[in-house]
């Protein structure tokens, strides 16, 4: 039976079908229903961790004690788990260990567009690459089957558009699900030094024994038609390419760690012009460089934004259709706080009062944009609370301009150890963490302080207030962001004190809860346009004519606006 | 068959991905080869979205090219103005006429461009306009109106009006269907 699965879905599928016991990860587009999928079948056990790091974790605990083991994250994410990644490749595995990077070129939904395909070389683990949802459930299997055989964690790495394109697969049964016995074994899962340096030795074995793996795998196939010209490509780009140049001859790499060489020298001394086209990094070019072959790459082809059947074409000089007409000049549509979001009236407060706000990652980067323009840096998951102390570790005078900004969800990612470093080393920051009940960005997904697990059974909560008092910090005050009037003064307050502050603004995302019906309009009597209620950023006001008006359709009745207005021309509607 | 590129645009919220969705099961009941692709993330929080179908023979890249959509439905005026492009020569458009300004245009900064509909049924013999939001609440549920619009991407489709029919059947809830099939014969009739 087929069926049209997104990439995502087909790695869920794969984990089902080829025995997975145990999955983990943290939220992150374009990888998050990788997880949200995996958990609709309850033969596995699935969680969201507090971090990527700790899903690795859970993931190569599960591994070494016999199961089979995947871990989804999206590319940044792999930074974070990136320690325990590099020495659980010396480690080996037990049952089958699979991470799965999400990259994003063209960064939809990103910070920033590196190529994770790094990872797996400097790692010293196999990656393969699919091209489409039916080679990225099969790759599951596969990718398994090597982790065994190698004793090695694998990388599945993906992109957006293959996470998020659906293309039909064939659906199968699910083999065995069984996990192997557990033997302690210190020499293999110690990584003391004495231990270690064997596994440093072996691990060059192992990469020769990967390296012959590579070259005789179909995954890595030449597909030979004319021979003018040649195309060494993966992943996505691979699509590109034969749609681009059909009558080519193409040499697709699934398996692209390790490199198959012998492959490379045979495709290459076939054709008469070699090009690669891969997204982002140069990655196979180098290696290709390296080997002393003359190869056009990142020369023609662009090393930033996504691939596409166009700029291939149009770099290779060949024609393409074209816009029907220029594009028009068309006012861009970004996406903005939801109406009643209880972030807006955080944001409002601190452009009002003029601070420097250390933010971070969640729908609340959003506050950086026009109109409330209320934040100054966005780094990475808990970079906020450290980069506040850095503020005022460089200049004393910034203490008490500079708030940080993050969100429950992020704070518990990685906030929380920041905020141990302010207390400890005599900072005096203000940290307001926005509390929305819910990682609301990557779509609503649970977390350590929701009460719920990913398959939304109850589970204990992280007290936050408590937490932040235990690490140390003696002003911890919770305040609801709706309050406009003490929202502000407890800001000015505790920006004012020198000692370390937390400020738990809390409120329920407005997309997590059911409306009760209340609702403002605009009194156009009374309304003397001037301006004030479209500085909180609502998209459910609009302005026209010298006046404002509120789209009924739109407004949840949060009453931001009307705390704002200061003709009181802002009115309550009960329905 | 040459492949079939159809492109689905609108805001974050607006219900494009599951119109997107049964136009997949569509072109799959078809017998054809069949990619969809859809950017979500910071997309549902009322940006810009699109999502694209390709149908045919063999389908290799998942994204439609500019100049090469065959249809485009649009869910929203500027969204129909700003892929309009893409569109080509002697492509169906399929337009809501719904206005939904974004912040940019709701502060004041830039306005909302006039004569949308004007300009595109100028450029295109095969433009069609429907208000959807209406239709959709004639028939019970302003939420069906992503239905209203695929009933009159139908009309203007050379595909049985069964096979659409089976589609939604396959890929709605049941409690949703009734209301569903009458949106989309409303859209169809209009």
């Amino acid at each position: 039976m087929k069926a049209l699965l997104t990439g995502n879905e087909a790695v869920a599928r794969g984990a089902y079908e080829f025995g997975v016991s145990v999955a983990t990860a943290y939220p992150g587009t374009p990888s998050t229903e990788i997880l949200e999928n995996v958990a609709q079948y309850p033969e596995i056990r699935s969680q969201w961790s507090p971090n990527e790091k700790v899903a690795m974790e859970v993931a190569i605990g599960a591994s070494v004690a016999g199961a089979r083991a995947l871990t989804a994250m999206k590319h940044v994410g792999v930074n974070v788990a990136a320690d325990p990644l590099f020495t659980a490749s010396y480690a080996g595995v037990n049952g089958g260990f699979l991470l799965v990077s999400a990259d994003d070129p063209g960064m939809h939904s990103s910070q920033n567009e590196q190529d994770n395909r790094y990872y797996a070389k400097f790692a010293k683990i196999p990656m393969l690459e699919p091209a489409d949802s039916q080679e990225a459930k099969d790759f599951v299997g596969l990718a398994l089957e090597v982790s065994e055989q190698f004793d090695v964690p694998v990388m599945l790495r993906m992109t957006t558009r293959i996470c998020h394109s659906k293309t039909l697969v064939e659906l199968m049964d699910p083999q065995a699900r069984e996990v192997k016995p557990y033997k302690k074994d210190a020499r293999k899962y110690v990584m003391m030094p004495g231990n270690a340096k064997v596994k440093r030795v072996e691990l060059e074995k192992r990469f020769a024994a990967l390296r012959e793996y590579s070259e005789s795998t179909p995954l890595n196939a030449i597909e030979w038609q004319d021979r003018e010209i040649g195309f060494i490509t993966s992943g996505i780009s691979y699509q590109y390419v034969k749609e681009a140049v059909p009558q080519a001859s193409v040499l697709k790499i699934g398996f692209s760690w390790p490199i198959p060489d012998a492959k490379i020298r045979e495709f290459a001394a076939g054709v008469k012009q070699l090009y690669v086209v891969e997204e982002t990094e140069p990655y196979l070019e180098e290696h290709i460089q390296a080997m002393g072959i003359p190869v056009i790459g990142k020369s023609l082809f662009p090393i930033a934004g996504e691939m596409s059947v166009s700029i291939i074409r149009k770099a290779l000089g060949l024609s393409v259709t074209g816009p029907s007409h220029p594009a028009e000049d068309t006012p861009v549509r970004p996406p903005v706080l939801c109406p009643g979001c209880p972030h807006r009236g955080v944001f409002y407060a601190l452009n009002q009062l003029r601070l420097h706000v250390t933010g971070d990652i969640g729908c609340y980067t959003l506050g950086a944009l026009p109109p409330l323009n209320a934040m100054d840096t966005t780094i990475c998951m808990g970079a906020s609370i450290p980069m506040a102390l850095g503020f005022e570790k460089a200049n004393p005078e910034l203490a008490e301009k500079t708030v940080a900004v993050i969100g429950d969800s992020t704070f518990l990612h990685s906030g929380v150890t920041g905020l141990m470093d302010v207390v400890y080393n005599h900072g005096t920051s203000t940290v307001l963490i926005l509390d929305n009940d819910i990682t609301a960005m990557t779509g609503h997904q649970e977390n350590p302080s929701t009460g719920k697990t990913i398959d939304r059974k109850p589970a204990p909560r992280v007290d936050i207030p408590a937490l932040c008092a235990a690490v140390g910090v003696k002003r911890v005050f919770t305040v609801d962001p709706f309050d406009m009037a003490a929202l502000r003064e407890l800001i000015k307050q505790e920006v004012a004190v020198r000692e370390p502050s937390v400020i738990i603004a809390k409120r329920p995302c407005a997309l997590i809860i059911r409306h009760d019906g209340t609702i403002y309009r605009i009194d156009h009597d009374k309304c003397v346009g001037c301006k004030m209620c479209m500085r909180v950023g609502c998209p459910a006001i609009s302005h026209a004519n010298k006046k404002s008006t509120i789209n009924a359709a739109l407004c949840v009745g949060c009453g931001v606006c009307a705390q704002v207005c200061k003709f009181g021309a802002i009115l309550k509607e009960e329905q | 068959m040459k492949n079939m590129n159809m492109l689905l645009v609108g805001v974050g919220g607006q219900g494009t991905i599951l119109a997107s969705k049964i136009i997949a099961e569509v072109a799959m009941l078809e017998g054809h080869d069949v990619k969809m692709s859809e950017i979500h993330g910071m997309a549902q929080r009322g940006g810009s979205v699109v999502t694209q179908v390709r149908m045919g023979e063999k389908v290799y890249s998942p994204l439609i090219e500019e100049g090469e959509a065959d249809f485009i439905v649009a869910f929203e005026m500027l969204e129909a103005w700003r892929w309009s492009h893409y569109l080509t020569s002697g492509g169906t458009m399929v337009v809501n006429e719904q206005k939904i300004e974004p912040m940019s245009v709701l502060t004041g900064q830039r306005e909302y461009p006039a004569e949308i509909l004007e300009t595109l049924a100028e450029r295109s013999a095969k433009m069609y306009t429907l208000d959807a939001p209406a239709l959709a609440r004639e028939v019970g549920n302003l939420r069906a109106t992503n239905t209203v619009l695929l009933g009159a991407l139908a009309r203007h489709m050379d595909i049985p009006l069964s096979t659409w029919e089976r589609a939604m059947h396959n890929t709605i809830p049941d409690r949703f269907l009734d209301l569903n099939l009458r949106a989309f014969a409303a859209g169809y009739e209009r």
